[in-house]
């Protein structure tokens, strides 16, 4: 069990995980205006994340996915509907408001640009601290035993560029958790990466997840992946096509996979 | 901080860009102190008369040298009312030998100057720093300007001589430096000051018939009385004196031919090396953030404020700036202290202060496009999404 180390969450004053969903999105439609034109980026998407729920948004190019990721982000405001994230429903927030709430209760990883480069690995995951004022001694050494747990304890004082790839990724799960988040989001985490290297992230990303009760929700078009998740959500042309809940139904998925 | 922290683990690309800042300070600095210099050396004999007014033949159009006035021209002016004291001042160049070629036959080389004669106790005679004044309007003394003691090497109670055409004949005249004051450079020459009856023996002419009783200077330096108004006592001077035209100091310095241009030509060229700078600096910060979009939307997409963004940016534009600017400012102090006393470049602090304040206002008005850049990022560019 990989447990974020340390204090719990009341002692630090950062959010605890929350009793029911995490996530509640609820008719969530995104439209752009061409013209006369109205296209759909996401229609009518309803979903719930309980905490300890790792779901993967899967999906061909263009299907909404990253887009449905940006509005449960709160990076993108939805055109209907609404999204409400540990009791707050974020739609009614201000842009300064909704980048404080993302600072304390959204963790992130992304494709690419994840580290700062001029910064060393414990830098890059205490930033999120720093961010939210919370630098202090006992959450850095908490910082230094999450890295630990991830296999980077040799590897505190280097730069981003002298990391591999796969150790790139893992420093930004560890930066994605360490504030405590009701809610972890990775867009494509293992785009970059080799069949190993991506499933050794997705697997360390599923178990920490798991075992700290965080809503996670990964997006991949690379369905091996979905082998470690909960739920799969698979979007076409910015609808929910299907819904895969069952272990078995997820690992056939995962299997057939090319 | 995060703006440090990328600077310190980017010395290189900061420094180059500080480098940058310090050699366009190290040019405005000289531009600044060249000009500086030069309008000095126009401007400072006439600057430091002990007068307010100087008075010229109407015809001149404010030209010293096509001013010619005789001895009456004293009298008359003197008395206007509300005029103190008067001082007839004639304006020519020569060559001085130094104390040590002084006796040696048919030497060419020597030192240029202008040749100003003034009349003993009268406005137009320099404070003397060191020595005396004249002992009288005929002696064969000099006063030196700081400049020209320095570049000729006379001391006090040297003689030194000066070389002057007659006619058609080259005349050379000993004269005792009885004095040295500060600068006194008129015409970017230094100053050799003489009495006014001497000067009128020893300056340059083409006609030596010309009758020795009538002296020939150029203007008439007036000191105001107490409390007068200096357009007032103008206007009187030219009311009472026929054909005379007055002019403060500061108008009659700026009519000296060349000096205006070579102000307007200095001050040109620091605005355009301040646009230049505004444009390196500018141009600098913009790629730096435009390679940054991706890093930047990814700091506000975790919950970087744009506040956080913008003092980021901010401080390293301000902090590169005035790295380059102190490091320009050292280097031109370091660079002007190996000068020789020839070069026309004066710093005064109110011209450095005003060039370093615009150096230093350069860095964040280059920096504002990239701030702007920096606040246009838009979170949704961490997934790919932005505008």
């Amino acid at each position: 069990m990989t447990v974020l180390p340390g204090a719990d969450d009341s002692a630090l004053h950062l959010p605890s995980a929350a009793e029911g969903p995490a996530l509640v999105a609820d008719g969530v439609t995104k439209e752009y205006r061409l013209g006369e034109q109205v296209i759909y980026a996401v229609k009518d998407v309803s979903i719930q994340v309980q905490p300890g729920e790792f779901v993967a948004l899967v999906g061909p190019s263009g299907s909404g996915k990253t887009s449905l990721l940006a509005i449960l982000a709160g990076l993108l405001r939805p055109s209907t509907g609404s999204v409400r994230i540990a009791d707050e429903e974020i739609g009614m927030l201000s842009d300064r408001a909704l980048t404080r709430f993302r600072r304390r209760n959204i963790g992130f990883t992304f494709q690419a640009n994840n580290l700062l480069p001029y910064l060393t690995v414990l830098e890059n995951v205490t930033l999120m601290l720093s961010l939210n004022g919370r630098t202090t001694p006992a959450a850095v050494a908490w910082a230094k035993d999450l890295l630990a747990q991830l296999g980077l304890e040799d590897r505190l004082n280097n730069l981003p560029s002298q990391l591999s790839g796969g150790q790139q990724q893992r420093v930004s799960i560890a930066r994605a958790l360490i504030h405590r988040p009701a809610v972890v989001l990775a867009d494509e985490p293992t785009a970059s990466l080799d069949t190993e290297r991506a499933f050794q992230v997705v697997k360390t990303f599923a178990d920490l997840i798991h075992d700290n009760r965080r809503a996670g929700i990964i997006v991949t078009h690379d369905l091996r992946m979905v082998r470690y998740v909960d739920r799969v959500i698979q979007m076409r042309d910015g609808v929910l096509e299907r819904v895969l809940d069952q272990r078995e139904e997820i690992l056939a998925l995962a299997e057939g996979a090319p | 901080m995060l703006a440090f922290k990328e600077m310190t683990r980017n010395v290189g690309r900061f420094a180059s860009i500080s480098s940058v800042i310090a050699l366009i300070t190290v040019l405005i600095l000289f531009l600044s102190g060249l000009g500086e210099g030069l309008a000095l050396g126009n401007r400072q004999f006439i600057e430091r008369i002990q007068g307010e007014l100087l008075v010229y033949q109407d015809t001149a159009d404010l030209q010293i040298a096509a001013s010619q006035f005789d001895r009456s021209i004293i009298a008359s002016v003197r008395r206007v009312p509300g005029v103190e004291d008067v001082g007839a001042i004639g304006f020519s160049s020569t060559v001085i030998r130094p104390p040590s070629q002084s006796n040696a036959a048919g030497d060419e080389e020597g030192l240029r100057v202008s040749l100003l004669g003034v009349e003993p106790d009268r406005p137009g005679e320099p404070a003397v720093r060191e020595g005396t004044t004249f002992s009288s309007s005929s002696a064969n003394e000099a006063i030196l300007g700081r400049q020209a003691a320095l570049r000729s090497g006379a001391r006090l109670g040297d003689i030194i001589t000066i070389r002057s055409t007659q006619g058609a004949v080259d005349e050379s005249y000993d004269l005792r430096v009885v004095g040295i004051a500060d600068g006194q450079q008129y015409q970017i020459s230094p100053g050799l000051i003489v009495p006014l009856i001497t000067f009128d023996r020893v300056k340059p002419k083409g006609d030596t018939r010309a009758d020795e009783t009538s002296l020939v200077f150029n203007v008439v330096a007036v000191r105001g009385a107490p409390g007068i108004e200096t357009e007032e006592l103008k206007a009187a001077i030219e009311r009472e004196v026929r054909s005379v035209e007055a002019t403060d100091l500061v108008t009659a310095y700026e009519n000296i031919p060349g000096y205006t241009a070579q102000r307007s030509t200095v001050d040109t060229q620091t605005g355009f090396t301040l646009i230049i700078g505004i444009l390196v600096v500018g141009g600098f910060f913009q790629i730096q953030t435009l390679q940054k979009l991706g890093q930047i939307g990814m700091l506000k997409a975790i919950g970087a404020s744009n506040g956080l963004v913008a003092w980021s940016t901010v401080l390293q534009i301000v902090f590169t700036n005035l790295i380059g600017v102190a490091l320009g400012a050292i280097g031109t102090a370091l660079l002007a202290a190996s000068f020789p006393a020839t070069v026309p470049i004066v710093f005064r602090q109110g011209n450095v202060l005003i060039a370093v304040s615009g150096l230093l206002i350069i860095g964040p008005l280059g920096g504002l496009v990239a701030l702007r850049a920096a606040l246009q990022v838009e979170p949704l560019t961490a997934l790919g999404l932005g505008k």
